[in-house]
């Protein structure tokens, strides 16, 4: 393996950054929840980078567990949009605000 | 070789995920975030994560996508309308902002990096591999594993409950 370390972690870097990008100007909530996903998978690509540079296998470990996290929370999450769409027939987050009145 | 495969699938991997929130069809998206989940997939391959490469491809690619494209496709999504909002100034100041500190941080981090190890530890037969990572798992990490386990019950429990119109 003859990739420096700090290009992996410029690649989570980039990738989180658009990430976060995706959350803050998207309106449809699925491609929000979408871009959340890409913030997870950024923090995993960091975490199987530093676990294979210091020759641990615990950051593999870790990466197993967020995966496991990211299925429940999609699934949970996907539950609450269905269930948002079904009552105010939208998925538009700037028409949702029902919480700010 | 190796280096130059990395920087390929890196390179599809940043274009694929910036056209997911560029693009302005959901479908699209989604179809185009499983050809980045599958380009991260080959990263973890190439840095020998073999395990967590094909769980990628299992769980991500296949399961919670598979979900996305479902719930898209029951919603009936379309393409986003006209943006009235996105002209609202202040979202695209923090937008900005928001890109300004993560590039400031990258460079940080590319600049910074001097004094840690920047090439690769020695590491055994079968790193990466089912047999260590299930060894740790099911000793070290029980405990979590299992609270895991408990999770992913809730969350099954939880989802029927959200998203069943009456109960």
């Amino acid at each position: 393996m003859v990739v420096p370390i700090h290009h992996v972690i410029a690649i989570a870097a980039i990738l989180f950054t658009i990430g976060v990008m995706g959350v803050l100007f998207r309106r449809n909530a699925i491609i929000v929840f979408m871009s959340v996903e890409i913030m997870l998978n950024a923090v995993n690509l960091a975490f199987v980078g530093f676990s294979r540079f210091h020759g641990n296998i615990d950051g593999q470990i870790f990466v197993f567990f967020i995966m496991t996290l990211a299925a429940a929370e999609v699934a949970v999450g996907l539950a609450i949009i269905i269930s948002l769409f079904r009552n105010l027939s939208t998925t538009d987050i700037s028409e949702i605000n029902r919480l700010k009145y | 070789m190796t280096s130059i495969l990395f920087y390929m699938f890196a390179s599809l991997l940043i274009g694929s995920s910036l056209f997911v929130v560029l693009n302005r069809n959901p479908i699209y998206s989604v179809v185009m975030l499983v050809f980045a989940f599958a380009n991260l997939a080959a990263l973890y391959f190439l840095l020998e994560a073999y395990f967590i490469g094909i769980l990628q491809i299992l769980v991500y690619a296949g399961a919670i996508m598979v979900l996305f494209l479902f719930v898209v496709m029951l919603l009936n999504v379309g393409p986003d309308r006209a943006r009235p909002q996105w002209a609202a100034m202040d979202r695209w100041w923090f937008g900005g902002m928001v890109g300004v500190v993560g590039l400031t941080l990258l460079a940080l981090v590319t600049r910074g990096m001097g004094p840690l190890r920047s090439s690769a530890a020695d590491i055994d037969d079968g790193f990466g591999e089912i047999a260590p990572l299930a060894t740790d798992l099911f000793s070290r990490y029980l405990l979590p594993f299992e609270t895991a386990a408990l999770l992913l019950t809730v969350a099954l429990i939880g989802t029927v409950f959200l998203a069943k119109r009456r109960i």
